[in-house]
């Protein structure tokens, strides 16, 4: 990693230890609570915590304010911001805004499509994308400067990361030399999508690895427990990008629907259990989307239990 | 070429119900390779407006009319002699010639007859799909003949997104992912070192987002 | 086959009904028809391989038409034969006619018996 901040994710990704981060889902509603609840719920057993930034193009509380509320909460937010809905002005603006609050990690995202979401006629950004964010927070940060010019004193100490799909088109090797792009632009740390094949898994990190890339860049993998066969088939099915070994499906079909839940949760703490193991794996990043209360038994499970105290760090 | 589709009949008829002498303008540019707005479209539409209004009981003029191109002055200008006959016209060209057929005749109501869509081609007939997106600073040559601005989305510069699935747009299996097209042809050429670095944040002011664009090339004016 | 059918018909013949223009069907209308037979040959058997598919496709376009303007869809309609069926041309014809004497006389030869002149447009060619 080359820039230090005030990241308590980064400190821990550099004295060595497997981080774990999850993530919560804000309100379609202006109830700050629920944030704060979830939160709770998961503090103990996290380094940081993602929140998600109008998610499938679902509108909710925006991301910048909700990870504010966790800031106040004494907690480390992950500031996720995707490039659908802000142009630049408003992505430094909003970066500018989450600094003052001593946020110190955003994930530079482009953002599902508005087509998936509850408002499907809106017109949409895209004046950045992805990499493109990520070279702007760093210029933000190294430079302390706008994409415009204008410098600033005060700016934002941010520990920059992005999300990665090793199971997207067009191929593996693909993916990794984009995880490679993104590194050149400025990106410290990824998150993968939600990790259910294995084997594909290992050989992006094998890849990655071969090409020097996880000096570069701190790869988090990606849970998600399954809550019953349901959600693996629609997983396998109906998301873009998603791998979901037919074993998967048929391991959640093969037990009693009363319980899918715990077998999905096994195999989420066994998934953690092989791959900790990885060459170059820095930790993991468990989703469990609308189950946040299963994140501590997941974390617990699979050793990782209780979370490292850094000292310091904004 | 410009791609267009007819509008709704319906839609037209709503405009152009209460009044008496019509002019249906066609164009033998884009609309007629469409076939959205053609001299054959523009008798299909004047046919059935005269069925509309003999059935509804309304002795209606309905005229018919096929310009070279609506959006060059000489040839709306064909039109002088006719236009003041009219209540209205109902224009078949695309958006262009609707348009500069308004501002030549600005006192006669001109109604669309045609959405204009997109720059495209044709990929069979019948079967139109975009490629352009007109943003003024054309970038093909650093991405093997293939526009991510208009293929991807997204829009990105760096893609593809992780929602690229077996060569499929995430929003849609029928949308080609555009990145992938693009991986595609880079590795035919032999490019794919142009994966590997990351492209800066575009100028968008020669695009749409700077506002009504003009090209003044003083090199063809005296 | 000396088959009788309805004296209201009148039959006009094409190579193909691929050669059936929307704007006949649509001008048929126009001078006073009541309703239209599109009788081509049976899918996949076009001599010209897919004339009658194209005649179908404007069938369609004309129905949609005719119900837009007033007129109603099924004034207009397309069948498919073959040359050696005779009795089933008959079966049509007395299909069709039986429909339009349900439907009623055309709203637009209502509109030429009461004095409106159905003008001819005038085309502006430049």
């Amino acid at each position: 990693m080359s820039t230090t901040t005030p990241s308590k994710l980064q400190q821990i990704i550099a004295s060595g230890q497997m981080a774990v981060t999850s993530e919560v889902g804000p309100p379609q509603s202006a109830d700050g609570k629920v944030i704060d609840s979830k939160a709770k719920m998961i503090k103990d057993y996290v380094d940081a915590i993602n929140v998600t930034d109008n998610q499938t193009s679902v509108c909710r509380m925006c991301s910048l304010v909700c990870c504010i509320r966790i800031k106040l909460l004494g907690l480390e937010p992950i500031l996720q911001m995707t490039t659908r809905d802000r142009n630049r002005i408003a992505l430094q603006s909003d970066i500018l805004g989450a600094a003052s609050f001593g946020i110190h990690n955003v994930l530079c995202l482009t953002g599902d499509h508005q087509h998936f979401g509850d408002h499907a006629s809106c017109a949409n950004v895209f004046d950045l994308d992805s990499s493109q964010l990520a070279m702007t927070v760093k210029m933000m940060r190294d430079e302390g400067r706008l994409l415009g010019g204008s410098k600033f004193e005060v700016g934002p100490q941010m520990f920059i990361g992005a999300a990665v799909n090793p199971f997207a088109g067009p191929n593996v090797f693909m993916r990794v030399i984009r995880m490679g792009k993104k590194a050149a632009a400025g990106v410290q740390f990824v998150q993968t999508q939600c990790i259910y094949n294995l084997d594909k898994m290992k050989e992006f990190m094998k890849i990655a690895v071969d090409r020097g890339l996880t000096e570069k860049v701190a790869v988090l993998a990606g849970i998600t427990p399954l809550k019953n066969v349901g959600m693996a088939k629609y997983m396998q099915k109906r998301v873009p990008g998603m791998d979901v070994p037919d074993e998967v499906v048929k391991r959640l079909a093969g037990v009693p629907k009363e319980k899918q839940a715990e077998e999905g949760i096994n195999l989420a703490v066994e998934q953690i259990e092989e791959l900790k193991s990885v060459p170059g794996l820095r930790g993991f990043h468990v989703m469990a989307i609308e189950w946040e209360e299963k994140v501590p038994v997941i974390v617990e499970r699979t050793g990782l239990y209780p979370r490292p105290q850094m000292g310091g760090g904004g | 070429m410009i791609k267009a589709k007819p509008k709704p009949l319906e839609e037209i008829i709503d405009n152009v119900k209460d009044l008496n002498k019509l002019l249906i303008a066609g164009c033998d540019g884009c609309v007629t390779v469409c076939e959205a707005g053609g001299l054959k479209e523009v008798k299909v539409l004047a046919a059935a407006l005269r069925l509309y209004f003999t059935q509804a009981g309304k002795q209606v003029q309905v005229d018919e009319a096929s310009l070279t191109r609506q959006c060059e002055k000489e040839y709306l200008a064909q039109l002088s002699d006719r236009m003041e006959g009219y209540d209205a016209a109902v224009s078949l060209a695309c958006g262009v010639g609707a348009q500069y057929l308004a501002e030549m005749y600005d006192h006669k109501p001109v109604f669309p007859g045609v959405d204009t869509c997109f720059l495209g081609v044709n990929e069979e007939r019948g079967l139109y799909s975009e490629r352009c997106q007109a943003c003024g600073r054309c970038i093909l040559a650093e991405t093997g003949g293939i526009c991510p601005i208009t293929r991807c989305s997204k829009r990105m510069l760096n893609g593809p997104c992780g929602g690229s699935d077996k060569g499929k747009c995430e929003i849609n299996p029928d949308i080609p992912c555009g990145w992938e097209l693009i991986y595609e042809r880079l590795k035919t050429l032999g490019q794919l070192d142009r994966f590997e670095r990351p492209v800066e944040p575009k100028d968008w002011t020669t695009s749409r987002d700077g506002g009504p664009r003009k090209i003044v090339r003083e090199d063809l004016r005296i | 086959m000396r088959l009788q059918y309805a004296p209201n018909l009148r039959i006009i013949e094409v190579p193909c009904t691929g050669k059936v223009d929307i704007l006949h069907l649509l001008q048929a209308f126009e001078h006073g028809a009541d309703g239209v037979i599109v009788a081509g040959c049976k899918e996949g058997d076009c001599h010209y391989l897919v004339g009658n598919l194209h005649a179908k496709t404007r069938v369609k376009r004309a129905k949609e038409i005719l119900d837009t303007v007033g007129l109603g869809a099924e004034r207009v309609a397309m069948y498919n034969l073959s040359s050696g069926e005779g009795g089933r041309f008959v079966e049509i014809v007395t299909e069709m006619t039986n429909k339009i004497l349900e439907l009623g006389p055309s709203p637009i030869r209502g509109a030429m018996e009461k004095g409106m002149m159905i003008r001819e447009a005038e085309e502006v060619t430049t």
